[in-house]
Order: structure tokens, then C-alpha cells, then sequence
């Protein structure tokens, strides 16, 4: 599709900032959410990011107003919303499955929020022409969602939630029934369409790179609870602890001891190795090494690194890059050396030395 | 290790077996089912005497005032009786599948209604209670001084009718409901939309294919029946009309043919009618692992409103069972909302007299649904196992049997095999084994959808591994398919033995002498003299018990053998 730049039919109010406050949700007696806290700025692209069954939909949905949480606050655009059903609440939530109505023609989806709006006929048909036309759907618009593919059907579902000019947007994993090429076309489409309405939106997947690529801050969440909210850059360069370091990107995890004191203080690998730690680098009590594996070099040493002695245990040639698993001890660690035409590879089995600035080394307890 | 055997792959050419299997099957269908009915068409499209063709019967017809008013009566009844179900279901639908309501369960067991009582048993006693002189107007009458002409003619047939069929409607309909994916329901909330308006433009018209299905099931049973009617002493509608015509005026007189030929059209017609509104509508949007629609919890005094109604419709629709029982008790019981006396005279009346009625039965019943299984079994082998020519028009022509309504056959048989005679005389068309295939016939389509079902849970590798470790078909079949068949095959049984058990309008028209007949038999012969009624009205409750029993024994045995297969699946 094409996202119509033209197309100002559509207005959006100020942009409404969502603030979240110690929210907790029980089913039963599974605590879904754990104390959420959660300041999302106006027009913000953010994203919800965590393995599934973490408790994201669940979240989405209290936003919505489908889960009653009897703890905390929810407030959009200085509205506190928790008592609110959710045909008040002006918020556009696009399902996981679409949920596009099979008896309705493409046209009668996007136009049934405005119909419940009570709006005069003639708005309604703007709006669904223009809602149409920003998708690139309105030759379309006399079909049924059954005779359109998957990502037309996603399309008119999104037609359909920002028709009724909403508050916020909130996508639940919005490109998960599309096929690869697809995704990667359509989220584009996503950050140019919520860029040009300024609508705040939360975006849910479990795909570390569609939350990423389109995404201005990520809140990363594991089994209920929200480990750590930041940027894209920010959460891969300074992960708050070992699951974000693992969820984004590949993160090389060694166990040791702290020996030494003050300025002097180093790292001692288990199986044999010792990294200096920077001064003024807080080490918490059980912490662990943690390098991402293009940060290491192998077989020679830059300037101001330190070695590690290890042994070649397989090799992945990759292109750009060849990937060596390295064994350190017990634990097996993973570098990417960049490839140059010529270069020989190193083979399984052969001793190796790694070197690591301790500068781009980490040290994360949990 | 031996090498095994290659064994040359052949197409899959039939086997002398299977060829058998279609022949002998097929020869059944002509003969019980094509023939009869074919000769039914055949003899209105004929002119009486000479046997030319012609379709002056039908302008006969309606240029008949009793006829034409017949039509436009079975017609209104019909409708009728489809908006007053709906008007009990709907409510029992939307309680049971949207709220979180404790009544469910005994909702859903009112779908068994239908099953294990015909509605004209109940009508007697519901002129005992709501008709001119009955308990609920004598007590009007007594308070406000008004009656409710609930029993008065058509009114009746209504009445009772929909009270019995409503159950279709009921199971349809909260199916559909059920398959409803919650998301549905919460993007119209999100988009602004609740309350009456949301049932109104989402969740009905997607829960639409599902009434629909129930409500042209009601309108052709309805359509079709031929007791209730007669019981209730309305003659004027065409099912009771084609009856008359054929036992009063006799088996030459074109116009109980041209009213079967009516009954049939109309019979397909609705179906068809349904089927196409229901075209490209499978609206079941479930996810997997998605909810369906969000139940909503019941205010204190939502929950008063819906227990009450629950209650109401409970009691409409357990009246007639009650007034049933009440009468099978009662000395006498006229003018009075309640019997004047109790008595247990009935029950010993009906077992010293009528325990042929019980046996005669039994063994219709049984011989009907062991037909029915053993058929459907073997088509449904042939249709989903093997390529053999003229699978799909045996399906076909069994499946065509739901649109043959009983008395229809009934004339069929009487007008096809009443030339053909025993050696000692007697017509083929009055020996009692013609009513064991009347019922058989009529119960088919049925028991060939539950031998379907239990065949297409027999994974189809079950079989080849039987065939690779060398088993032949025959001795797969035994072995493998039939054990494993087994609950479908008795739930087969069962629908086709119970519902064959209380059948009436086929057996009406065959059955000639007392000895041979049936409780359903039995069972009008009583109720239409007002002394009789006693031991009708016992009868009936045997029945019902004897169904109850059965149906309420099948499903025990089948989920022991469900889960003993459980691991298996
Ligand atoms: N209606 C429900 N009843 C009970 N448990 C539920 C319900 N919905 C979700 N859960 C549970 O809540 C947890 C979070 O679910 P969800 O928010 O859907 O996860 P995510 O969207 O991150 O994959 C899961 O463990 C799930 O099993
Ligand atoms: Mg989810």
C-alpha cells in the first residue's frame, strides 16, 4: 500500500499523554500484572516488547477497558479512565485477529463506529472514504473481509479504528498474521501513517526487531512485570539485567568472583581469565559478565583489552561476519569476527585468545 | 530379517465386496424409499381412471376451498409456531451464552425435550390445563374473570408446537452464539457501540446461520406432522387432510398424493430456502486459543428478572409432561383445575392390556436402528474409505429421506406394496415388518450424520497399519474400524431407536390390526376417547421413562467407552 500523505480528512486532536500507575491484575489466583508503572509521552510510538503470555494483551486490554483491575490507575490526557466502559473511551484498538465483521462489507466495518457516534450521514461517508483512501483501500470498499487477503484485512481494520478520530491507538500485535516481506512493508507504513496523525500509540509484539525499527521507546516486559523501559539503543547498550541483555540481541553471559579492592578491583572468569573492572563501574554482589559477541575481538588483541584463553568449538560462516562459538571453561561463548575476502578461518578444536575492552564488558546481577 | 514382501500398488479399483455392499444397499433405498415416493409424485401427476398425465389434481386443489384453506392453515401454523419458539429460545440463548448464569445446565437439558416425548402425547394434557375448561382458565376465569383462548383451534397446534420444537431453535442458536469470537463483541465496544444496538448489529446477525438452520427445522416438522393436529381435532391442514383422504375416501383418490406432493415440495423448499440464505455465512470466528464472548456477570436484580423467566419457560415447558403424569393419576378430571382424585388403576390397566403395545415397541424400535446402523455404517465406509461407483448417490438418496414426511410415506408404501400379496393373501403393505422400514427409512438420514462422525474419528493410519501388518479389508474392518466405531455407531442407534419409538404418522397409515401396533399407536387410540385418556396418559409416561431410560444408558455407555478409547485418539 501507499500511505495517501495527502490525505488531511482525517484530524487528530492534541495528542494525549498516557500515565499508568500501579496497576495489578489477578485471574484467579495468576498474578497477570505486577505493579505497572508506565509514563508514555504524547504522539509517543511506543512499544509493549516480551516473550508471549508475559501479560502484554492483558495490559492493552485494561488500557481498552476489557479487564477490570481493581488496583491502580490508568489516566489518557489527564482523564483517569478505569471506571469508564469501553464504548466511552474514545481509544482505537486494532485486534490481534482483526476482528473484522464477516456480515458487513469492507465499507460498513470502518463506517459502524461512526454510526454509533450518531454522526449525519454525509461526515460518515467522508470519513470512511478518507479512512479508506489513507489505507489505499477505497476500490475495496464493497467487498467482505472474507474475499480480501491478510494484510488488506488488517488494513481495513486499522481504517476502521482511526475512522472514529481516537484518542490513542493501540495495536496488538499487528503484523503477526502477515507474511515476512510483509511485515516489514507494512510497520513502515505504520510509523509513517502514526507520524503524520501524531497519535499516541502503543504496539505490541514479542519481535524484538519490529519493536526496534518503528519504535521510539520499548517497554520490555517479562512475566508481568515491566524489567525496563527505553529506547532502542538504550536497552541494547545498557540492558538493566540479564533477561533484556538476552531478549535484545545475542548477550555473552560468564559466571565469576570479584577479587581485589577499590581502584584495583577485577573480574575472575570461571575457567580462567581476569577483567579488569572500570572505575566507577557499580558491580552488584553475584553479578555476572556480560559482552555482546561483536565486542570481542579473536586472535588478536586491540589496545587497552584484555585476553581470554579458550578453545574453537564450531563455527558459523555467516557472510559478513563469521560467528565462532568459543569455549571458556564450562560455558561457551559467542564472537563475530568480521570477514575479509582471504581471511582463513580458524578451525573447531584449535586453542584461541579473545580479546575484550573491559570498557564495552558489563557486569549485571540478575 | 525377512524382507517384506513388496506388494505392486494398484489403483484403488473396487472389490467384488464393495460392489455388493452398493448393489444390495442401493436395492433397499429403491425399493423402500424411491419406489414409494416416486409413486406417490408419479400417481398425482396422473389422471384417476385412465392414467394419463396431467396436472388438473393440482388445479383440483386448489380450486377446493377446504384445500386451498388447508394450505394457507399448515402454512400459518408453521410460521407461526417458528415465531413463538423463537420467542422462547432467544431469551434461553442469550442467558445461557452471554451471562454467567447457574440455570445453564438445566437449559441445555431441555434440548433433550424433543427427543424423548412427540408433542400430540402432551396435547391432551394440555387441554386439560389451558384449554376452554382447563386448569390455568378455569383460575382466570375464577380471579379475573377472563379466558385465554390458548387451545382454540389453530391456536392450539401453535401452542403445542412450539413449546415441543423450541429446542431446535434453542441448540442452533447458542452454537452459533458460542462460535462467536469474543474480539467481535469487544470491537464494537471499542469503536463505541453497547447494549441492545451491539446485540442488535454484531452478535445477532453473526449467531444468524445458526437460527436459521433451527428455525426451518421447526417450520418443516411442524409442516409435516400429522398427529398433533388430529389429536387436537383440526383437521383443516394438509398433513391431517392427505390422511383423511386416503383412509376415508381410499388409496385411488388423487388428493392424498397431490398433498404429499405439496408437503415434499414444501419440505425442500425450506430447506433450500435456509440453505441459501446461509451460503458463504460460516461466521464461526473463533481463535484458537481466543475466548468466545465475554460472559457478563448478573446484578442482583438482573438475576431475579432472568430466574424468573427461566422459571416461566420451564414451567410452559414442562406442562405438558406434568399434566401428563397428573392424568395418568387422575380418577377424573374435568372443570377442575386439578384431578378430583388419585388413582394407580391406569398403570395396572396398561400393563395387564396393553403390554403388547410395550414389546411391539421394543422390537420395532430395535430392528428400525440396528437397520439404520448397519446401512448408514456401510455407507458412510463407502463414502469416506473407498472410491466405488454410486457411494455418492446412495449419500444422496438416503440424506433425501429428511425431506419425505411421514404420512407421505406412509401412502407411498400403502399404494406400492398393497397389490403385492402373500402367498396366503395378505398385502405386503399391512405385514407389521413394512412399518419397522417405514421407521428405518424415516430415521436414515440421522443415524448415516453419527456413523459419519464416528468414522471420521477412526484416523485413516489406524487402518493401513493394520494393512501393512497384513491384515485384509475384511478382517481391518473387523478388527479395526467396527471396535472403534463402536460409541458412534450405538449413538446412532440410540437416535434412531428412540425417536423411531414414539413415531407416529408413518404408522398410523400401516398399521392395521391392534396386535401389530406400537405405543405411539396405542397411544392416539387411547387419547381420543375421553375414557381412555387414564390409560393413555399412562402409556405415554411408560414411553416416556422407556426413552428417557435408553437415551440416559447410550450416553453412559458411550463416554465410558470415550474415555477408555481416550489415549487411543
Ligand atoms: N481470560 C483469562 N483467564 C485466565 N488467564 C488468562 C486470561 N487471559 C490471559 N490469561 C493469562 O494471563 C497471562 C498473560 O496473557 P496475555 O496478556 O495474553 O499475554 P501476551 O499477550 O503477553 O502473550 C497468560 O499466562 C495467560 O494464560
Ligand atoms: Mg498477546
Amino acid at each position: 500500500m501507499t500511505v495517501n500523505i495527502n490525505s488531511a480528512a482525517l484530524a487528530a486532536g492534541p495528542a494525549k499523554a498516557i500515565s499508568i500507575s500501579d496497576v495489578n491484575l489477578y485471574y484467579g489466583a495468576l498474578h497477570v500484572l505486577k505493579d505497572i508503572n508506565l509514563e508514555i509521552q504524547p504522539g509517543e510510538f511506543f512499544a509493549f516488547l516480551g516473550p508471549s503470555g508475559c501479560g502484554k494483551t492483558t495490559l492493552l486490554r485494561l488500557i481498552a477497558g476489557f479487564n477490570n483491575a481493581r488496583q491502580g490507575k490508568v489516566v489518557i490526557g489527564g482523564q483517569d479512565v478505569l471506571d469508564m466502559p469501553p464504548w466511552k473511551r474514545d481509544i482505537g484498538m486494532v485486534f490481534q485477529s482483526y476482528a473484522l465483521w464477516p456480515h458487513m462489507t469492507v465499507a460498513a466495518n470502518v463506517a459502524f463506529g461512526l454510526e454509533e457516534r450518531r454522526l449525519p450521514r454525509a461526515e460518515v461517508e467522508r470519513r470512511v472514504k478518507a479512512a479508506l483512501e489513507l489505507v489505499g483501500l477505497k476500490h475495496l470498499a464493497d467487498r467482505r473481509p472474507s474475499q480480501l487477503s491478510g494484510g488488506q484485512q488488517q488494513r481495513v481494520a486499522l481504517a476502521r479504528t482511526i475512522a472514529i478520530e481516537p484518542k490513542v491507538l493501540l495495536l496488538d500485535e499487528p503484523l503477526s498474521n502477515l507474511d515476512a516481506k510483509m511485515r516489514v512493508d507494512v510497520r513502515r507504513e505504520l510509523r509513517e501513517l502514526q507520524q503524520r496523525l501524531q497519535l499516541t500509540t502503543i504496539f505490541v509484539t514479542h519481535d524484538q526487531e519490529e519493536a526496534n525499527t518503528v519504535c521510539d521507546r520499548i517497554a520490555v516486559f517479562n512475566e508481568g512485570s515491566i524489567q525496563q523501559v527505553g529506547t532502542p539503543m538504550g536497552l541494547y547498550e545498557k540492558p538493566a539485567n540479564l533477561f533484556v541483555a538476552n531478549f535484545l540481541g545475542t548477550a555473552n553471559i560468564l559466571g565469576g568472583k570479584i577479587a581485589g579492592s577499590g581502584a584495583n578491583r577485577s573480574f575472575e572468569v570461571v575457567g580462567g581469565g581476569s577483567i579488569p573492572i572500570p572505575s566507577g563501574t557499580d558491580v552488584p554482589a553475584g553479578a555476572k559478565l556480560v559482552f555482546r559477541p561483536q565486542y570481542a575481538t579473536i586472535g588478536s588483541l586491540e589496545p587497552g583489552a584484555v585476553a581470554l584463553e579458550g578453545i574453537i568449538a564450531h563455527r558459523e560462516f555467516l557472510g559478513a561476519t563469521v560467528r565462532y562459538g568459543v569455549r571458556i571453561g564450562a560455558s561457551t561463548v559467542l564472537i563475530d569476527a568480521p570477514f575479509h575476502s582471504g581471511d582463513a578461518l580458524l578451525e573447531p578444536g584449535a586453542a584461541t585468545t579473545l580479546g575484550l575492552k573491559p570498557s564495552s564488558a558489563q557486569w549485571l546481577a540478575h | 530379517m525377512a524382507l517384506v514382501a513388496s506388494v505392486p500398488i494398484r489403483p484403488a479399483a473396487a472389490r467384488p465386496g464393495q460392489i455388493l455392499a452398493v448393489s444390495v444397499i442401493a436395492l433397499f433405498l429403491a425399493i423402500f424409499l424411491v419406489i414409494p415416493a416416486g409413486t406417490v409424485i408419479y400417481t398425482a401427476f396422473t389422471e384417476k381412471g385412465t392414467g394419463a398425465l396431467t396436472i388438473v389434481n393440482f388445479i383440483d386443489f386448489f380450486n377446493t376451498d377446504l384445500f386451498r384453506r388447508s394450505f394457507f392453515n399448515s402454512v400459518y401454523v408453521s410460521g407461526m409456531s417458528v415465531v413463538w419458539a423463537s420467542a422462547i429460545a432467544l431469551p434461553l440463548a442469550v442467558l445461557t451464552t452471554r451471562f454467567d448464569f447457574r440455570g445453564s445446565l438445566i437449559i441445555q437439558t431441555l434440548g433433550f425435550v424433543p427427543l424423548i416425548m412427540p408433542p400430540f402425547v402432551g396435547a391432551v394434557a394440555m387441554q386439560l390445563l389451558f384449554g376452554r375448561n382447563g386448569t390455568v382458565n378455569l383460575l382466570l376465569n375464577d380471579w379475573f374473570g377472563i379466558r385465554v383462548p390458548f387451545m382454540e383451534g389453530l391456536n392450539g397446534v401453535i401452542f403445542v408446537q412450539s413449546l415441543h420444537y423450541f429446542p431446535f431453535i434453542l441448540i442452533n442458536l447458542s452454537t452459533s452464539l458460542r462460535n462467536i469470537d469474543r474480539s467481535m463483541e469487544e470491537a464494537a465496544q471499542n469503536l463505541g457501540s453497547s447494549g441492545f444496538r451491539l446485540f442488535r448489529r454484531i452478535v445477532f446477525p453473526l449467531a444468524m446461520p445458526g437460527y436459521l438452520a433451527g428455525a426451518s427445522l421447526v417450520f418443516v416438522k411442524v409442516f409435516d406432522d400429522l398427529a398433533t393436529p388430529l389429536l387436537l381435532n383440526v383437521k383443516d391442514m394438509l398433513a391431517p387432510q392427505a390422511y383423511l383422504r386416503v383412509t376415508s375416501v381410499g388409496l385411488t383418490d388423487p388428493m392424498g398424493y397431490v398433498i404429499s406432493v405439496i408437503l415434499i415440495a414444501v419440505s425442500i423448499f425450506a430447506m433450500w430456502l435456509s440453505a441459501v440464505a446461509m451460503r458463504g455465512k460460516d461466521y464461526s470466528t473463533v481463535q484458537r486459543g481466543g475466548g468466545g464472548l465475554s460472559r457478563r456477570k448478573l446484578s442482583r436484580g438482573e438475576s431475579v428478572i432472568a430466574y424468573g423467566v427461566v422459571a416461566l419457560i420451564l414451567l410452559l415447558v414442562l406442562s405438558p409432561h406434568i399434566g401428563l403424569l397428573l392424568l395418568s393419576f387422575a380418577t377424573v378430571w374435568s372443570f377442575s383445575p386439578l384431578p378430583d382424585a388419585y388413582t394407580v388403576a391406569h398403570y395396572g390397566r396398561v400393563f395387564g392390556e396393553s403390554s403388547l403395545y410395550i414389546k411391539n415397541t421394543l422390537i420395532y424400535a430395535s430392528l428400525a436402528g440396528l437397520i439404520d446402523v448397519v446401512i448408514g455404517g456401510a455407507i458412510a465406509y463407502l463414502v469416506l474409505r473407498t472410491k466405488v461407483v454410486g457411494r455418492r448417490w446412495l449419500d444422496w438418496a438416503a440424506t433425501a429421506a429428511l425431506a419425505i414426511p411421514g404420512v407421505v410415506l406412509g401412502i407411498g408404501y400403502l399404494r406400492t406394496f398393497y397389490g403385492i400379496t402373500l402367498p396366503d393373501g395378505t398385502p405386503l403393505a399391512t405385514l407389521w415388518v413394512t412399518v419397522v422400514l417405514a421407521l428405518a427409512i424415516r430415521r436414515l438420514p440421522y443415524a448415516l450424520r453419527a456413523c459419519y462422525a464416528a468414522l471420521q474419528q477412526v484416523s485413516e493410519s489406524l487402518e493401513e497399519a493394520a494393512e501393512n501388518l497384513g491384515a485384509t479389508k475384511q478382517r481391518t474392518i473387523r478388527r479395526i474400524v467396527l471396535p472403534l466405531m463402536t460409541g458412534g455407531l450405538l449413538a446412532g442407534f440410540v437416535t434412531s431407536f428412540s425417536t423411531a419409538a414414539v413415531e407416529l404418522s408413518a404408522t398410523l397409515m400401516l398399521i392395521q390390526s391392534n396386535s401389530d401396533a406400537p405405543i405411539a399407536y396405542g397411544l392416539y387410540v387411547f387419547m381420543q376417547s375421553p375414557a381412555g385418556r387414564g390409560p393413555g396418559a399412562a402409556l405415554g409416561v411408560i414411553a416416556v421413562i422407556m426413552v428417557a431410560l435408553c437415551t440416559l444408558l447410550s450416553h453412559y455407555v458411550i463416554e465410558r467407552r470415550q474415555k477408555a478409547l481416550g489415549t487411543a485418539k
